[in-house]
């Protein structure tokens, strides 16, 4: 028995290898793309995925909090552009508080769809995204309601056990003006067990540190590095609508976008009142697989 | 009567050929319809637009600069040296190379997002503008010639 369990062990350890090897030469064999990236980590603008290519990417966020230990709060999202017009997102989110425990805290699927075919000053992008996470989830993905501090510090044991299940819904309006970018979020949650909508905000300005491009292939050229300020936070509920006992932020970010396909991204994220975490440090990468759907494809339909 | 069975059975065969062809002859008409219909979104530009001139028209780096972020940006889609790809019509062709500079540069701007071609507003107006040289510098390839057939 012992020996069937220790080979059903060393194959399932090998057949993981071998998908994760298959993976990773899948990555590599696909056309680099660069993404032009900006550097929100919670604020969306206009610019969709384009159509056909899944980006991959991993986001951390490290932070301390009074009445806790530190925690390290991390997510991959699988952006994938369907049309030019619709962009699908998947995320994983999971968490390591410090003395505590690391555990996976739940998925949230997301959709944002561009009504409006052509550019305009003021460009809207309607959001619709599930989630199903627990009450351990710290991602910070988005502060919505009465979020807080202090609700991030009770112990995984607890907050663990209790599941949420939410449909949020965001306006994005966005504009592109002398190459800087301009975007204002505004957020509806409503938990469907039948607790009150409430709201959150996020604005966003980004500029390319170069308007033009270089003549030559680099991955220092000062238009691939996009810099950018966030702010955002909760705007209570139906019942107490304002920013009394919300949590708000304001963050710097810098985007640096290779032209190998690869985007790093870094935001020291500040608190702006006694509700907010002081301090966050977020970070991500990200890497953007061109004509995916194209090479999915063509691996069920042989050689032409 | 009685029809013997490979007979039966050639017919069969006969007729799915014929379907088949039929099939890829459908899909390349539908092919060539879809970019001729990509070419007419030229047609749509605001006139205004379609007289904006280059302003890096003159700038040295300007092409080279383009070629770079063809590359980054849109090779994937048009093809090495735009000479179009399963997903996206040659930008060689006349009806591209003919047209304005501020014709290109809206499509750029504004995309053709029905058709799959994405808005390029979050690239900067200057680099716009340089892909546009570049694709200005591409010459026309006629469409049943190779790529070495340019025209002057």
């Amino acid at each position: 028995m012992a020996l069937i369990l220790t080979k059903s062990f060393y194959f399932f350890r090998l057949s993981s290898g071998a998908l994760l090897l298959a993976g990773f030469l899948f990555i590599c064999s696909a056309a680099p793309l660069e993404a032009q990236e900006n550097p929100y980590i919670v604020a969306y603008d206009h610019n969709l995925e384009e159509p056909g290519n899944l980006e991959i990417e991993y986001f951390s966020t490290f932070g301390t909090q009074r009445g806790g230990p530190g925690f390290h709060a991390f997510w991959a999202e699988f952006e994938y552009g369907a049309t030019a017009w619709w962009t699908t997102e998947f995320y994983l989110d999971g968490q390591s508080t410090f003395d505590q425990s690391t555990l996976f805290t739940g998925f949230r699927w997301e959709n944002r769809v561009r009504p409006l075919k052509r550019e305009h000053f003021i460009n809207p992008v309607l959001y619709a995204e599930f989630e199903d996470i627990n009450a351990a989830d710290k991602i910070i993905k988005e502060v919505e309601g009465h979020d807080v501090e202090a609700d991030q510090a009770v112990p995984n044991s607890i907050a663990r056990q209790q599941v949420t299940r939410e449909i949020e819904l965001k306006l994005i309006l966005s504009s592109n003006y002398k190459g800087w970018n301009f975007t204002e979020n505004t957020l509806a949650v409503k938990n469907l067990s039948n607790q009150p909508w409430e709201f959150g905000y996020a604005l966003g300005v980004s500029r390319p540190l170069a308007m033009k491009g270089a003549a030559h292939r680099c991955n220092f050229c000062p238009q691939h590095f996009i810099a950018g300020l966030e702010m955002y936070g909760g705007l209570g509920d139906r019942s107490s609508f304002g920013l009394h006992d919300t949590s708000q932020y304001l963050a710097p970010g810098l985007a640096w976008n290779l032209p190998s396909g690869w985007t790093l991204r870094i935001e020291p994220t500040f608190g702006l009142n006694g509700n907010s975490h002081q301090f966050l440090l977020r970070w991500g990468v990200a890497y953007e697989i061109s004509g995916f759907a194209r090479r999915i494809e063509s691996m069920f339909k042989g050689r032409e | 009567m009685k029809f013997p069975r490979y007979c039966l059975r050639s017919v069969l065969v006969f007729a799915g050929l014929t379907l088949l062809l039929r099939a890829q002859d459908g899909k390349k008409e539908w092919e060539r319809k879809e970019k001729e219909s990509v070419y007419a979104e030229l047609e749509k530009v605001p006139e205004r637009d379609r007289q904006k001139t280059n302003p890096l028209g003159r700038d040295p780096d300007s092409v080279a600069a383009g070629e770079v972020l063809f590359e980054e940006h849109c090779e994937e889609c048009h093809g090495s040296r735009g000479v179009g790809g399963k997903k996206a019509p040659s930008l060689r062709a006349p009806e591209v190379q003919n047209a304005t500079p501020g014709a290109i540069f809206w499509i750029l701007t504004n995309g053709v997002v029905r058709k799959k071609m994405p808005v390029w507003s979050k690239l900067p107006e200057p680099q716009r503008w340089q892909l546009v040289s570049y694709v200005k510098s591409l010459g026309t390839v006629e469409p049943a010639g190779s790529e070495g057939q340019l025209k002057p």
